[in-house]
C-alpha cells in the first residue's frame, strides 16, 4: 500500500486523526507520519504557530542537495518570495495565495486536514461560487420534484439551472480572458 | 464613554455569566472572531504606512453602515493616541489583542457601546471582527459578526479565493477565518487533577485549550479558553457545533468533578470558599496570582450554593479590576509595583465587593 500523503513510499504506519467532521484514518510512510508529530501542542511553553510553520520549512532535507524550486517565484502584487514566507510564516497579500498556490496546498492540508473551503462566500468577490452553490441547491430540488412527479416545478428548476450555468460559463470566460490579458 | 472612562470601568457584561446564562456556572463567555482582508492591499505585516492608512480609511468609509446594521454606536479608538497603560487595559479587558498594540502606528479599534463587539483594524489581518456573549452561546455572536462582515463586504472587495476561502495573513486562519472561543471556569477539573486529560482529548478533537492567566504552561485562576484550531474545509456552523458540543461535554465533566469534591469534602470546600471571600473582603495587600486563585474559589462557592452574598457580576468585575495595568492606570502611576501595587489591588477589590451601585 502506498502512503496516503506522498503517494510515493510504502505506507508502514496507520494513524487516526480526529477532526471536527469526524475520524480520518490514514496510512502513511515513516517520513510523512513524522510530520504529524510536529502538530502544535496547546500546552507547550511559548510555542507559536510561527514556530510550527518554521518547523515545516526551516529544516532543509539534509540528504538531498540544496534544491531551490521556488526561487524566482515572486508575488507580482507585493513582492513577497516563498523564502520570505518560510522565514516569517506570514503571507504578504491576497495575490500571494494565487502566486504560491501549488506550494501552499500541501501545507494547508497539513494544518487543516483539508484544502478546500466550504464555508461562507462573500457576494462581491465570491465569483461564480455563489451561483454554483445555488445550482447545487436547485439540482437537489429538481430531483425532489421529479420524484414527486411535479413536472411543472421540475421544468422551472431546470430553466433556472440552465440560466445560472450560462451565467457561470460567461463569467468564467470573462475571467480567463482577463487572466490572459494580465499575462501578456 | 470616553476611552479614559472605559479604561477605569471594570464592568464587562459579556464575561459576566451567571446562573441565567446558558451553562453560566462553568462557561463564562463566548467569542467569535472573523479575520478579513481587503483584496490586493498588502497584509499589515507587509504594508507601508500609506497602505496601512488606506486600510483605516476603507474601514472608516463603511462604519456608519456597520453601526446601523448592528444597531449600536461604536467608539473609534486610535491605538497610537492611547497611553501605553490604556493600551494594556484594553488588552486586559479583551476588547483588543496584544498583537494590535505591538506596533501602534495606524492601528485602531472600533468598540461597540455595550462592549460586546469590537473590530480591530491592521492587527495581523486588515480586519478582525470580534463579537462576544455571556455563557455558552456562539450562535448569537456569530450572527452579529457575520452581519458586520456582510455590511463591510457589500461595499468593499474582501480577499477571497474559491478554493481557499477567505485569505488571511497567516495560513492557519485561512478558509472561514473563524476562531470561536469559549472561556470556561474549571476549578473542579483542576482540583481533581483531570485537566491534562481534558487538554489531551480536546487536542484530538481539533481544539486548543489555554490558560487565560499565567505564564507558559503555569496557569492560575482555573480559567481556560477553548478554541477551534482548524479553519479550512468546514462550514462556520460545523466549527461552532463542534466546539459547542465539546464544551457542553467539558461542562458536564466539570459539574461532576465539583459534585464529587463537595460530596467527599463539603466542610473543607465550604471553609475554603468562605475564607477566600473573607480575604478578598478584608485583606490590605493582595498579590496578582493569589487574587486570581481567591476569585476562583469565591466563584466556585457562589455557583455551588455554598457561598451567598456577593452579586454574581462580582466575579468578572474582580477579574478586570485586579489586573496590573488596570490598577496602574487607575492610580495614574505606571511605575506602581510590588507592595504598592498589592495595596492598591486590595483596596480596589474591597471597593468592588462593597459596590452596591448596580
Ligand atoms: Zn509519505
Ligand atoms: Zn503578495
Amino acid at each position: 500500500m502506498l502512503c496516503d500523503d506522498c503517494h510515493k513510499n510504502e505506507a508502514t504506519i496507520h494513524i487516526t486523526q480526529i477532526s471536527p467532521e469526524g475520524k480520518i484514518e490514514k496510512n502513511l510512510c515513516e517520513e510523512c507520519a513524522a510530520r504529524y508529530g510536529d502538530f502544535p501542542q496547546p500546552d507547550a511553553k511559548n510555542f507559536t504557530v510561527n514556530d510550527f510553520l518554521k518547523g515545516i520549512f526551516g529544516k532543509p532535507p539534509k540528504a538531498e542537495p540544496a534544491v531551490e524550486p521556488m526561487s524566482g517565484l515572486v508575488c507580482p502584487n507585493c513582492g513577497m518570495t516563498f523564502e520570505d514566507f518560510a522565514h516569517t510564516g506570514k503571507i504578504g497579500c491576497s495575490v500571494c495565495y494565487d502566486t504560491f498556490r501549488e506550494q501552499l496546498t500541501p501545507l494547508l492540508k497539513r494544518i487543516h486536514g483539508a484544502s478546500v473551503h466550504s464555508g461562507k462566500i462573500p457576494r462581491r468577490t465570491g465569483g461564480v461560487l455563489v451561483d454554483r452553490r445555488e445550482v447545487d441547491i436547485l439540482k437537489g430540488r429538481l430531483q425532489d420534484a421529479v420524484k414527486a412527479e411535479e413536472y411543472e416545478k421540475a421544468a422551472e428548476y431546470r430553466d433556472q439551472i440552465r440560466a445560472l450555468e450560462k451565467k457561470i460559463a460567461a463569467s468564467e470566460k470573462a475571467r480567463k480572458e482577463a487572466d490572459e490579458h494580465v499575462g501578456q | 464613554m470616553s476611552v479614559s472612562d472605559l479604561c477605569r470601568d471594570y464592568h464587562l457584561p459579556w464575561l459576566g455569566a451567571d446562573g441565567k446564562s446558558k451553562m453560566g456556572d462553568v462557561a463564562l463567555g463566548s467569542r467569535i472572531r472573523l479575520a478579513r482582508n481587503f483584496s490586493r492591499l498588502p497584509f499589515p505585516n507587509r504594508a507601508n504606512m500609506k497602505e496601512l492608512a488606506g486600510v483605516q480609511n476603507r474601514a472608516a468609509s463603511v462604519f456608519s453602515d456597520v453601526e446601523s446594521a448592528v444597531g449600536q454606536e461604536f467608539d473609534v479608538v486610535g491605538i497610537e493616541g492611547l497611553t501605553p497603560l490604556e493600551r494594556d487595559v484594553l488588552v486586559e479587558k479583551q476588547l483588543i489583542s496584544r498583537n494590535l498594540v505591538k506596533q501602534p502606528q495606524y492601528r485602531s479599534a472600533y468598540i461597540a457601546a455595550d462592549r460586546s463587539s469590537s473590530i480591530m483594524v491592521n492587527e495581523e489581518d486588515h480586519l478582525r471582527i470580534q463579537c462576544m456573549a455571556p455563557g455558552l452561546d456562539l450562535a448569537r455572536p456569530y450572527a452579529v459578526a457575520s452581519k458586520i462582515d456582510d455590511t463591510i463586504e457589500s461595499r468593499l472587495d474582501i480577499a477571497f479565493d474559491e478554493k481557499m476561502g477567505y485569505l488571511t495573513s497567516c495560513p492557519t486562519n485561512l478558509g472561514t477565518g473563524l476562531r470561536a472561543t469559549v472561556i470556561v471556569h474549571l476549578p473542579g477539573l483542576v482540583y481533581t487533577r483531570n485537566m491534562q486529560s481534558i487538554i489531551n482529548i480536546s487536542q484530538q478533537l481539533g481544539l486548543s485549550v489555554r490558560g487565560l492567566y499565567g505564564e507558559g504552561s503555569e496557569t492560575v485562576g482555573n480559567i481556560f479558553s477553548i478554541s477551534n484550531q482548524m479553519t479550512l474545509g468546514f462550514t462556520e456552523e460545523g466549527l461552532i457545533d463542534n466546539l459547542t458540543s465539546a464544551v457542553t461535554e467539558i461542562v458536564e465533566h466539570e459539574r461532576r468533578a465539583r459534585n464529587a469534591l463537595i460530596m467527599y469534602s463539603k466542610d473543607r470546600i465550604e471553609d475554603a470558599v468562605w475564607r477566600a471571600y473573607g480575604i478578598l473582603r478584608y485583606a490590605r495587600s493582595l498579590g496578582e496570582g493569589e487574587t486570581l486563585e481567591l476569585i476562583s474559589k469565591v466563584r466556585l462557592g457562589i455557583d455551588s450554593g455554598l457561598l451567598t452574598g456577593p452579586r454574581p457580576e462580582t466575579f468578572s468585575e474582580l477579574l478586570i479590576a485586579s489586573r496590573p495595568s488596570f490598577l496602574k492606570n487607575l492610580a495614574g502611576n505606571e511605575n506602581l509595583a510590588g507592595t504598592e501595587l498589592s495595596h492598591e489591588r486590595a483596596a480596589v477589590v474591597r471597593k468592588v465587593l462593597t459596590d452596591t451601585s448596580n
